[in-house]
């Protein structure tokens, strides 16, 4: 078209002037098509999550922690349950003894044999056991109890809020009062009491149970009974949301069964509630496992927890206020680490937050 | 007419959704109410009204995403029931309206292309899936190094011929269209509909081809149904319903296309409707258009009129006309 037959244009008018544009050239549409290379929605959250100072900071400090709780029982010569003992005497000197510090009996052996014993990080312990072997062990157990909570939760909550939400209807309805009732339970009070309960029952069992104690596995079972309702709800909502796009209504009209519609088309399309509902369970998981232990009905001695170490460091508190911080700060970090990695899953794995 | 078999015939069929009007109390919502028509093998049959009148829920009880309130619907000579659906999945394909929410998005369209020969099983090893895909893709006019991309990174054309090759993937006879250019830009349209065009001529297939725009379905068709608050209120060939509209409704439908010559648009009168389209949930007594029809009569109140042949099979539900 040329500029002779255009329509005068009214200096006033938002009518955009056409001889001002040109053709595009092959280059730029080119250009235009290496710009939408193909990626796949993974590696696009992925790329976003590492773009997010915090989310990088607290994978850091979580990989970091991983490392020291995996190989730091490899390089430390003290056990979690050993009472320090020098020469195969018990080193009754090397009671509450500060960070980096050597007991009297040790420091004579070392000066007398001429070797160098392993520092005792965080000190020792009221009853002579390496402190920083017991911290780590404690990391080890709230930390695998927040991950194994979660994995239950999420396999309960997962497969019952898909089931309410596709199903839908009356069955929905029934489903959903269910976890009303059990949302309504206090789960502290029913904690305790399985754990009464479950030490009756089980006694003087032995192997993985014993070590965990009875009130490990009630923690557990609580988790199981009652903390997937949350995660069911959120489930469920998300998935009476999804259900109702087109490419749903395509699947059963190509006559997919049930389980494919929900596994490949519902599921994955509720995957990013569903990682960061996990990521955010894991430190409330913790959170809960410590407390317990704090007021006594964590793991069985002499297994260490973080909350069952800040029990007993708050009986010395006054003399040695350190044995208090480091537990207390590891569980700080576990869980504002967790926090900021779920806050930065869900900017990531949020398309409309597209940038 | 000839006289081959029909490979569709509805007959008085009707789709009602309860809906809850308070505690414990449901009305039903009459969505599809009592709709009768055939297809032949390789036809077109073009259905057109207002949105809201029932023609997605036409084509969604037929592949049975509802479950009809009554009415047959026979399928090559058979009644197709919760029974034997499974079976006739493979003969019975629907396009959908919106390209963006039909097609899954953390899908490839390798993966939504082969759904069908996924759950169908149709092939027997990975080569001959991919090969199949591929052959597909070509069919619809896309681009096969693209198989491995994800839907959100194609134009709406390009993504409506995606949901098309996923419907011919098990080779169906009947593919329900639910208003498959409507969504897409008017310099597109042509091209989609064209295309399913073609692929009629090659493979034969039959389409129920739902719009809410006269000239597409125009083309397209071979026959149209009008449809009004869930029911057919005249179905004729396709030009002959285009140059002698009976039914009020269809007049005023075409009188509202732009027409490009200005002597024969001058010429038209044009007709407008009055008011708007009643509730589903409260249809009128008797013929339902009669709240915003020009002829209507005391007996349009009491009475609903049923399709009459006017001879040619052009059959209208009107007293007056
Ligand atoms: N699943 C459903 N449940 C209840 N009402 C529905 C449902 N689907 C459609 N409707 C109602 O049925 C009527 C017809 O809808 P639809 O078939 O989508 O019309 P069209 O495709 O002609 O625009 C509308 O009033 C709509 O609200
Ligand atoms: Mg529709």
């Amino acid at each position: 078209m040329s500029e002779n037959n255009m329509p005068k244009k009214n200096p006033l008018s938002m009518q955009i002037d056409l001889a001002k544009f040109e053709k595009a050239t092959e280059e730029e549409k080119r250009q235009q098509d290496v710009m939408s290379e193909s990626s796949t929605f993974f590696k696009d959250s992925m790329k976003k999550l590492f773009k997010n100072p915090l989310a990088v900071f607290s994978i850091i400090v979580l990989v970091a922690i991983i490392l020291v709780i995996i190989f730091a029982p490899m390089v430390v010569p003290y056990g979690y349950s050993e009472i320090l003992k020098v020469n195969g005497m018990r080193d009754k000197t090397a009671m509450n003894l500060g960070p980096m510090q050597f007991s009297e009996n040790e420091l004579k052996y070392m000066e007398e044999n001429n070797v160098k014993l392993f520092p005792h990080i965080f000190g020792t312990d009221e009853l002579s056991r390496d402190y920083f072997i017991r911290v780590v062990y404690g990391t080890r157990v709230s930390l695998a109890v927040g991950f194994f909570a979660s994995i239950i939760v999420l396999i309960i909550g997962v497969l019952y809020g898909s089931i309410s939400g596709y199903a839908g209807g009356k069955v929905d309805l029934f489903m959903m009062r269910i976890v009303d009732v059990i949302y309504s339970l206090p789960d502290m009070l029913v904690i305790i009491l399985l754990s009464v309960v479950l030490k009756e029952v089980m006694g003087e069992s032995t192997g993985i149970f014993a070590k965990l104690g009875t009130n490990m596995i009630s923690i557990f079972i609580v988790f199981g009974l009652l903390y997937w309702v949350g995660m069911a709800r959120l489930v469920r909502g998300q998935i009476l949301s999804v259900k109702e796009n087109e490419y749903v209504l395509a699947a059963k009209s190509i006559g997919a069964k049930p389980g494919r519609i929900i596994w490949k088309h519902i599921l994955p399309n509720c995957l990013s509630v569903i990682i960061i509902t996990t990521a955010l369970q894991i430190p409330s998981a913790i959170f809960t496992e410590s407390f317990l232990s704090f007021i006594g009905l964590g793991v069985a001695a002499p297994m260490p927890s973080l909350g069952s170490l800040a029990n007993t460091a708050r009986q010395g508190i006054q003399s040695y206020p350190y044995k208090l911080l480091f537990p207390a700060l590891m569980i700080c970090l576990i869980v504002l680490a967790l926090n900021l990695l779920g806050d930065g899953l869900r900017d990531a794995l949020d398309p409309k937050l597209k940038k | 007419m000839s006289d081959t078999k029909n490979l569709v015939e509805v007959r008085d069929l009707k789709m009602h959704f309860p809906v809850k009007t308070g505690w414990n109390k449901t009305i039903p919502l009459k969505a599809v109410d009592g709709v009768s028509f055939d297809i032949k093998p390789g036809e077109t049959l073009g259905l057109v009204g207002e949105s809201g009148c029932g023609k997605t829920t036409v084509g969604r009880t037929l592949l049975r995403l509802y479950t009809p309130t009554s009415g047959e619907f026979r399928y090559n000579g058979e009644l197709v029931t919760e029974k034997n659906m499974p079976s006739l999945r493979k003969e019975m394909q629907m396009v959908f309206q919106d390209p963006y929410s039909s097609l899954n998005p953390r899908m490839t369209v390798e993966d939504i292309i082969g759904e069908p020969l996924d759950v169908h099983k149709l092939y027997s090893s990975r080569d001959e899936r991919r090969e199949k895909i591929l052959k597909l893709m070509e069919t619809v006019g896309l681009n096969a190094e693209h198989a491995t991309r994800y839907a959100h990174e194609f134009s709406g054309g390009q993504r409506q011929r995606i949901g098309i090759a996923r419907a011919l993937a098990v080779d169906p006879k009947f593919i329900v269209c639910d208003e498959p250019v409507s969504a897409l830009d008017v310099s597109i349209q042509a091209q989609v509909v064209n295309m399913f065009e073609e692929l009629q001529e090659k493979l034969g297939v039959a389409y129920l081809f739902i719009a809410h725009d006269l000239l597409v379905v125009h083309h397209i068709s071979d026959r149209i149904a009008v449809m009004y608050l869930g029911k057919i209120v005249e179905i004729a060939d396709a030009d002959e319903l285009n140059e002698n509209p009976i039914h009020p409704y269809t007049t005023s439908l075409l009188s509202a296309v732009p027409i490009p010559d200005p002597n024969i648009a001058r010429s038209r009168k044009r007709i407008t409707l009055e008011g708007e389209i009643p509730s589903p949930l409260h249809t009128p007594s008797g013929c339902a258009f009669r709240t915003r029809c020009p002829y209507a009569t005391e007996k349009c109140a009491q009475e609903c009129p049923t399709l009459q042949d006017r001879g040619n099979g052009h059959q209208v539900a009107c007293f007056n006309r």
